[in-house]
C-alpha cells in the first residue's frame, strides 16, 4: 500500500510548510519537535527559503474519508530541489515517484521554474495533484489560478484543491487525495535489484548517505552493492528509511524509498541518477536516464588574503565530498594571485558554494565575472575548449560555439514588449509565445548561456517590476561572432578583465567597463591610462590623472592621536590594494568591476 | 579642537601621570593650551569642540567656565610634580577665545604665572575673530600679557564666507590688525582657508592679497575639509553646495606657497609660513616635534612624556568634574616607542626643518631614492640627514608618511 510523491512548487510557495503540516497530521513529527520547515537541513537554504537537498520521508496514513476510509498505506514523500540549476537532480527525484503534488500561491500563480518542473513531470508520466496553498491569505485568488492551473494541465477547475498548509485546512484531505489518486509502483519483486540514486549526502559522522527508490527486487543489509555506472563495489553497512530521523530495516522491497550507507566518502562515488543492484547475481539493465552532471558556468575564485589559498584548496575538498557537480582546479591570475576556476551547474550553484566558502570556513574572495565554456576551433583545425576568457586564443580562429539555452519566461502581458526588447537585446530568438490566463504569458527563447549568466537576471526582473520569473535549460551549442575584450592599465592587461563578448557588443562593454574602473581606481601619483582592446586594437580610453593632494592641510591642533588613527586608517586602505604593474587597486575595484550584479535563477525571496 | 575623540584607556581621577612620564618633564619645552568651547555663531564647516550661547542655554557653563580653567590649571601644577616648570608658551583657542572678557583671559593668564611661572619672552597668543574684538578690547589683552595674535580671517571674499558662515565684514581685517600693532602685539598672524566651494582662483589670490597687504608675521592657510556631521556636509550632500575639489585646493595651495614666499613668509610647516624664525608658532612646534604641554578647557589635548590625554568635551561634564577636585580627563593613551616613533616620522615629516634620517628604520630609509627620483623630497642623501619634503611632496605628505613607515 505504498505511495510515492514529491511536491513540486516555487520557492516560496509553501512547500517546506506543507512538509511540516504533512508530518505532524501523519504522526511522524509531533508539534513540539516540529522544527519550521524541518526538511530543510542546512543552514543556507533555510535562511534563503531553498531547498538544495531533496530528501525523502516515510508517513503512515490511514485514509479519513471517502470509499476507501480506514485503509491503511504507507506515503514517501520525496522532497524535490527547486531551482533551474539542478533541473537534473529533480528530474531524479520525479523518477522516484508515481505522482507529484503541484503546490502554487493562491496569490502569486505559477512561476516559471514551477512550470518547467511541471513540465519535467509530466514527461515522466507523473499524476499530477493540483493543489492552490495560502487560501487564506487576504490577496489570494483562488478561482482565478484554479482556472489557470486547470488550463495549464487540462483539468476540471474543481479538481484544484485549495489548502493553506500555515493553518492547516485542506490538508488532511489532500492526503486522502494523494492516496487516492497516486498509482501504487509496480516492479518485480523476484528480479534482481535495482534501485534508483535520487540523493546522496554527506555526513560527517557516517559518511555518505544515499537515498535510493527500489524499482525490482530486493536490497537487503547483508548485500554487497554495485553501482551500475561505474561497476564500483561497496560493502552495505546500513539500509533504512527515514521518518523523520532515520531508522534501521532489514531491507527495502519494491516501490520503498530508503536510505543506505555504505562507508564511501564522496558523494561522486554514488551519483545521483545510478542504478544501484547487488554484486552478486545483480541486474545487467541500469534504470535509464543517468547522466553525468557537466558544470556550464565558470569563475575565478581567488582569497583576497592570499595566505588565505590553502584554507580555500581544503574548503572545496570538502565541499566536493558533498557536491558532485563541484568541479575545479588552481589558477594563477596576475592580477588576483593564486585562485582556483571552478566549474558551477548554473548561477545560483555558483553563489551557494562561495556562500558557503564565506561562511562555513571563514573566508573572504574575490571572484571573477562568470564565464561560459567556449568550443574554439582554429583555422588550422585544432580545437580547444575555453573555461577562462585570458586564456581565448590570439591566433586565427575558424569558428567558436557557445553554449545556448532554451528560456521560459513567464510575466504579466503588461510587460511583453520589454522582455521582448531585453531578449532581442540579448541575442536571443523567439520559439513561441503563449497565454496561461488572461493576463499571464509564457515566452520561449533560445539564447546564448554567456548573455544569462552576464546580467539577464536583474535586467528581465528590473523590466517587469519584479514580476517575471526566468527558466532555462541548456540544449546545445551555437557559432557565434565572439571577441575577447582586454583591458589594460598602464598598457598592462587584468587577465581578471578579460571577457568574451559578442562582436557587436565589444564596443559598448568596453566603455562601460573602462568607465567604471575609472571610478573605482584611485588616483595614483601618476596617471593611469585604462585602455579596452580588442587584439591589438585599443576601442575604448579612459584616463586616471595623477593625484596632486594627498595631504591632510588643517589644523588638527595637539589631537596627534586623531591624525595617528587616520594614518593608520590610509595604511590599512593601502593594505587592500592589489599591485597591478606599478597600480594601486583596491578589491573593491575588483569586486565591483567584475560584479555584472547578475543574480543566479530567482532572487526573490532574499 | 576636533570633536571626534579615539578610543583609549581611562585616566586616573586624581590627574596624576605614570613615572615614566613625569621622568621626561623638564626635558622639553612646556605649554599650555586653553581651550574656549565658544562661539557666537556656529560655522558650516567647523567641527570643532564649541558651542553657541543657545546651545548652552540653562547651564551655567558660561559663567562658571574661567573658575573651572583656574581649578584645572591648579590642578595641573599638582600633577606635574614639585619642580620648577616655567611655560614657555600660552596658546587660547576655540571656539572664540575673543567671547570671553580681556579681563577673564587675563585671570587665567595670572594663574598660570602664579602657578608655573611664564618664561622670559614666553609667547602667550590668543586668537580672535575680526568682528570680537575692537581697538579697546586688543590695548587691553595687550595689557594682560597677551604678545601674539592670530586673526581668523579665513577669505577677503564676502561670497566665500558667506559660504564659511563667518559673519565678519573682510574690511575689518586690516583694521583689527593696525588696531592689534597699536596695541603693541609682537606677532600677528591670520588664518586664511582654501578651497571653499564657489570660491574661483581669483577669489584666492584676493585674499591672499588682502591678507598680505596686512603685513601679518605669520600665516597659517588650511585647506577646507569637510567633515561629517558638519552643516556643510549637509548642504553637499543636498547638492546645496558643491564638493570642495582636491586638484582646486592643490593649485591653490601652490598658488599661496608662491605669494606668501614672495612676500617674504616662508613656509615652516606644511600649513604654515612665518616671516622668520622668530614669527614660527612656538606652541604649535610643541605639537610638532613632541614637546609637552597641558591642554586645559573641554576636549583639550595633551601630551607629557610619551603620554596623551583628552578631557571631556561638552563644557558642563567638564565644569562638573572640576568643581569635584577630580581630573576632567575622559581618557589617556600611553605611546610605546615604535608608536611615538610613527608620530614623529608622521609630524616631522611635513616642517621645513625635516625628519631626521635616524628616526626611520632600514624599509624607511630604503625609500629614500624613490621618493627623491619621483620628486617627493628634496634629495637623497638628504641634507644634513634631515628628510625634508619638496614643494609638490608637501600636496602628497600623506603619501610620503605611508610610504616611510611599516
Amino acid at each position: 500500500m505504498i505511495r510515492n510523491f514529491c511536491i513540486i512548487a516555487h520557492i516560496d510557495h509553501g512547500k517546506s510548510t506543507l512538509a511540516d503540516r504533512m508530518l505532524q497530521l501523519t504522526g511522524v513529527l509531533d508539534e513540539r519537535s516540529a522544527r519550521a520547515q524541518y526538511l530543510d537541513r542546512m543552514d543556507i537554504e533555510r535562511e534563503r527559503g531553498i531547498t538544495i537537498k531533496s530528501q525523502a520521508v516515510r508517513m503512515p496514513w490511514t485514509v479519513s474519508s471517502g470509499e476507501s476510509a480506514g485503509s491503511q498505506h504507507v506515503l514517501n514523500m520525496i522532497d524535490t530541489p527547486g531551482h533551474v540549476d539542478f533541473t537534473y537532480e529533480v528530474s531524479r527525484s520525479l523518477e522516484a515517484c508515481e505522482a507529484a503534488v503541484l503546490l502554487v500561491d493562491a496569490a502569486q500563480g505559477i512561476e516559471a521554474q514551477t512550470l518547467a518542473n511541471l513540465y519535467l513531470a509530466l514527461g515522466a508520466d507523473l499524476q499530477i495533484v493540483p493543489v492552490l496553498n495560502k487560501i487564506d491569505l487576504p490577496s489570494a485568488q483562488p478561482d482565478k489560478y484554479a482556472a489557470e492551473l486547470a488550463h495549464i494541465i487540462g483539468c476540471e477547475e474543481s479538481d484544484v484543491l485549495r489548502v493553506s498548509a500555515k493553518t492547516g485546512v485542506g490538508v488532511q484531505d489532500l492526503l486522502d487525495e494523494i492516496v487516492r489518486q497516486t498509482p501504487p509502483p509496480v516492479g518485480d519483486a523476484n528480479a534482481p535489484p535495482r534501485a534508483l540514486i535520487f540523493d546522496s549526502v554527506y555526513d560527517t559522522y557516517r559518511g555518505v548517505v544515499t537515498y535510493v527508490r527500489v524499482v525490482d527486487g530486493k536490497l537487503s543489509h547483508r548485500d554487497r552493492i554495485k553501482m551500475m555506472s561505474t561497476g564500483a563495489t561497496h560493502e552495505m553497512l546500513e539500509v533504512g528509511v527515514i521518518s523523520p530521523e532515520q531508522t534501521k530495516a532489514e531491507d527495502l522491497g519494491v516501490g520503498e524509498v530508503g536510505y543506505l550507507i555504505t562507508g564511501v566518502k564522496e558523494v561522486r562515488q554514488s551519483r545521483v541518477g545510478d542504478t544501484v543492484t547487488s554484486q552478486h547475481n545483480g541486474a545487467t539493465q541500469p534504470l535509464g536516464g543517468y547522466q553525468h552532471p557537466n558544470p556550464m558556468v565558470f569563475a575565478g575564485l581567488y582569497p583576497i588574503d592570499g595566505d588565505d589559498y590553502p584554507t580555500l584548496r581544503d574548503a572545496l575538498d570538502k565541499l566536493q565530498l558533498n557536491d558532485a557537480a563541484l568541479v575545479y582546479e588552481p589558477e594563477t591570475s596576475g592580477a588576483l594571485g593564486f585562485g582556483f576556476r571552478i566549474g558551477f551547474l548554473g548561477l545560483l550553484h555558483m553563489e551557494i558554494v562561495r556562500e558557503r566558502l564565506e561562511r562555513e570556513f571563514n573566508l573572504e574572495l574575490i571572484s571573477t565575472a562568470p564565464n561560459v565554456v567556449y568550443d574554439v576551433t582554429m583555422e588550422d583545425g585544432t580545437r580547444l575548449e575555453v573555461t577562462n576568457p585570458s586564456e581565448y586564443p590570439a591566433g586565427r580562429i575558424a569558428e567558436v560555439h557557445e553554449p545556448v539555452v532554451r528560456a521560459t519566461i513567464l510575466s504579466p502581458g503588461d510587460y511583453i514588449g520589454a522582455i521582448m526588447e531585453l531578449c532581442q537585446r540579448k541575442r536571443g530568438q523567439l520559439d513561441g509565445m503563449d497565454y496561461l490566463s488572461v493576463d499571464r504569458v509564457e515566452l520561449r527563447y533560445t539564447m546564448p548561456l554567456a548573455e544569462i549568466v552576464f546580467d539577464f537576471f536583474d535586467q528581465l526582473k528590473s523590466r517587469t517590476k519584479g514580476y517575471a520569473s526566468l527558466d532555462y535549460e541548456p540544449t546545445g551549442q551555437q557559432v557565434s561572432e565572439l571577441v575577447k575584450v582586454d583591458i589594460l592599465l598602464q598598457g598592462e592587461t587584468v587577465d581578471a578583465f578579460s571577457a568574451i563578448v559578442h562582436r557587436d557588443d565589444a564596443y559598448s562593454y568596453g566603455v562601460a567597463l573602462a568607465g567604471k574602473l575609472k571610478e573605482l581606481i584611485p588616483r595614483q601619483q601618476f596617471e593611469v591610462p585604462i585602455q579596452a582592446a580588442v587584439g591589438s586594437r585599443v576601442i575604448a580610453r579612459e584616463t586616471i590623472r595623477a593625484i596632486r593632494k594627498d595631504v591632510l592641510a588643517k589644523c588638527y591642533g595637539g589631537d596627534i592621536t586623531r591624525k595617528r588613527k587616520l594614518l593608520e586608517k590610509q595604511k590599512e586602505g593601502k593594505k587592500r590594494m592589489k599591485m597591478v604593474g606599478r597600480v594601486e587597486v583596491p578589491q573593491e575595484a575588483f569586486i565591483a568591476a567584475l560584479s555584472s550584479d547578475s543574480g543566479p535563477g530567482d532572487k526573490s525571496k532574499r | 579642537m576636533p570633536s571626534t575623540l579615539p578610543e583609549a584607556g581611562a585616566a586616573p581621577v586624581d590627574g596624576s601621570l605614570p613615572e615614566t612620564a613625569l621622568a621626561e618633564v623638564g626635558q622639553r619645552p612646556f605649554g599650555l593650551y586653553v581651550h574656549v568651547p565658544f562661539c557666537s555663531v556656529r560655522c558650516g564647516y567647523c567641527d570643532f569642540n564649541t558651542y553657541t550661547a543657545s546651545e548652552l542655554v540653562g547651564t551655567a557653563a558660561r559663567a562658571s567656565y574661567v573658575d573651572a580653567v583656574l581649578a584645572e590649571i591648579r590642578l595641573a601644577r599638582r600633577a606635574l610634580g614639585p619642580h620648577e616648570l616655567k611655560v614657555q608658551t600660552v596658546f587660547l583657542g576655540g571656539g572664540t577665545p575673543t567671547l570671553l572678557q580681556p579681563e577673564e583671559l587675563g585671570r587665567i593668564l595670572t594663574s598660570v604665572d602664579h602657578e608655573f611661572g611664564l618664561a622670559d619672552g614666553a609667547e602667550v597668543t590668543t586668537e580672535s575673530n575680526p568682528d570680537s574684538v575692537d581697538a579697546a578690547a586688543l590695548a587691553e589683552l595687550r595689557e594682560v600679557g597677551f604678545n601674539r595674535v592670530s586673526f581668523g580671517m579665513q577669505s577677503a571674499v564676502p561670497h566665500v564666507l558667506r559660504v564659511l558662515d563667518r559673519t565678519h565684514d573682510p574690511l575689518r581685517v586690516p583694521l583689527v590688525v593696525e588696531w592689534a600693532r597699536k596695541a603693541g602685539f609682537e606677532q600677528v598672524s591670520l588664518d586664511l582657508i582654501y578651497g571653499t566651494p564657489g570660491e574661483s582662483a581669483h577669489d584666492w589670490q584676493a585674499s591672499l592679497d588682502a591678507a598680505l597687504a596686512c603685513q601679518p608675521d605669520h600665516v597659517s592657510a588650511y585647506a577646507l575639509i569637510v567633515e561629517e556631521g558638519t552643516a556643510l556636509a549637509r548642504q553637499i550632500r543636498r547638492r546645496e553646495v558643491a564638493m570642495t575639489d582636491d586638484d582646486d585646493q592643490a593649485d591653490k595651495y601652490l598658488v599661496a606657497d608662491a605669494m606668501l614666499e614672495q612676500a617674504g613668509l616662508s613656509w615652516y610647516e606644511v600649513s604654515n609660513w612665518a616671516r622668520d624664525q622668530a614669527a614660527r608658532c612656538r606652541h604649535n612646534e610643541l605639537y610638532w616635534t613632541g614637546g609637552h604641554w597641558w591642554g586645559i578647557g573641554p576636549g583639550a589635548h595633551s601630551h607629557v612624556g610619551g603620554v596623551r590625554w583628552w578631557n571631556l568635551k561638552h563644557p558642563t561634564a567638564y565644569i562638573g568634574r572640576l568643581a569635584q577636585q577630580a581630573s576632567p580627563a575622559r581618557a589617556r593613551e600611553m605611546l610605546d616607542e615604535e608608536t611615538r616613533r610613527v608620530e614623529r616620522v608622521l609630524l616631522e615629516t611635513r616642517l621645513r626643518d625635516g625628519l631626521a634620517v635616524d628616526v626611520l628604520d632600514e624599509a624607511g630609509r630604503g625609500r629614500l631614492p624613490q621618493l627623491a627620483e619621483q620628486g617627493l623630497i628634496q634629495q637623497d642623501p638628504p641634507a644634513g640627514g634631515q628628510v625634508v619634503l619638496s614643494t609638490r611632496g608637501r600636496l602628497l605628505a600623506d603619501a610620503v608618511v605611508r610610504d616611510l613607515l611599516p
